[in-house]
């Protein structure tokens, strides 16, 4: 059974505001992916406490970088299930997890952050993990 | 914001590799440890001598990618448990 849509809006809209798009339905996420070419970037929100409540914070980092991805969505795990069940299949040869992320780059997966590696870590450090991909595979960001 | 679990053993949550002396060694989300066994939830074992390679092998995959459950809940006696680690240790 899916949570309470008002107890997990706090989670998204952490994501959300960060310039995320969240990503509903399965029709939403295949229009996502439709687009191949360019760096997408994909975080499955989770209500865990144990490692999204290090996750969302860390997004919040990496989405300062200089170098970001053309596209970036979010799905919610637990909520959003069939929205979630589509995203995975966009990158399924990776267990699922959740709070997890991927990064693609012309429909090809590039980096892959599993729940396991993001657990138990500080912000800042699971923040630098990803940067490290953005600055790898992504291209500046234009800034406003 | 999140929801925690403050009534559970401090590895609560963390995705685990618990080794046994025998061929079975078991990577799962620790749900508690109690003074009888670890319980793992969305688990998934691995026999050694089963055809698909060593523990070892295991690992290294496990370790980068995460598991395919095959188990929604398992208690392993602690008397069975080898040694107790965190999966993303295998990486660092």
């Amino acid at each position: 059974m899916p949570y309470d849509p008002a107890m997990v809006r706090p989670m998204k809209e952490e994501v959300t505001r960060l310039g995320a798009k969240q990503l509903a339905t399965a029709a939403e996420v295949d229009k996502f992916f439709a687009e191949k070419k360019g760096t997408a970037f994909l975080f499955i929100n989770s209500v865990c406490g144990c490692a999204a409540g290090g996750a969302r914070p860390a997004l919040r980092i990496a989405l300062a970088n200089d170098h970001l991805p053309d596209r970036i969505g979010t799905v919610f795990a637990g909520q959003d299930v069939e929205a979630t069940s589509r995203a995975r299949a966009a990158f399924a040869d990776y267990p699922p997890s959740s709070p997890s992320a991927a990064l693609l780059k012309d429909g090809e997966v590039v980096f892959f952050l599993p729940r396991h590696e993001i657990e138990g870590r500080d912000p800042a450090s699971i923040a630098h993990t990803i940067v490290q991909a953005f600055d790898e595979h992504c291209a500046l960001a234009k800034k406003a | 914001m999140g929801t925690f679990h403050h009534d559970k053993h401090e590895l609560h949550g963390i995705t685990v590799v618990v080794d046994t002396a025998g061929p079975s060694l078991y990577v799962g989300r620790c749900d508690d440890i109690d003074g009888q066994a670890v319980v793992l939830l969305d688990a998934d074992v691995h026999e050694d001598g089963s055809g698909k390679g060593t523990k070892e092998d295991y690992l290294r995959r496990a370790a980068k990618v995460g598991v395919w459950k095959k188990l929604d809940r398992i208690a392993i006696p602690l008397d069975r448990v080898a040694t107790l680690r965190r999966l993303a240790d295998y990486n660092r």
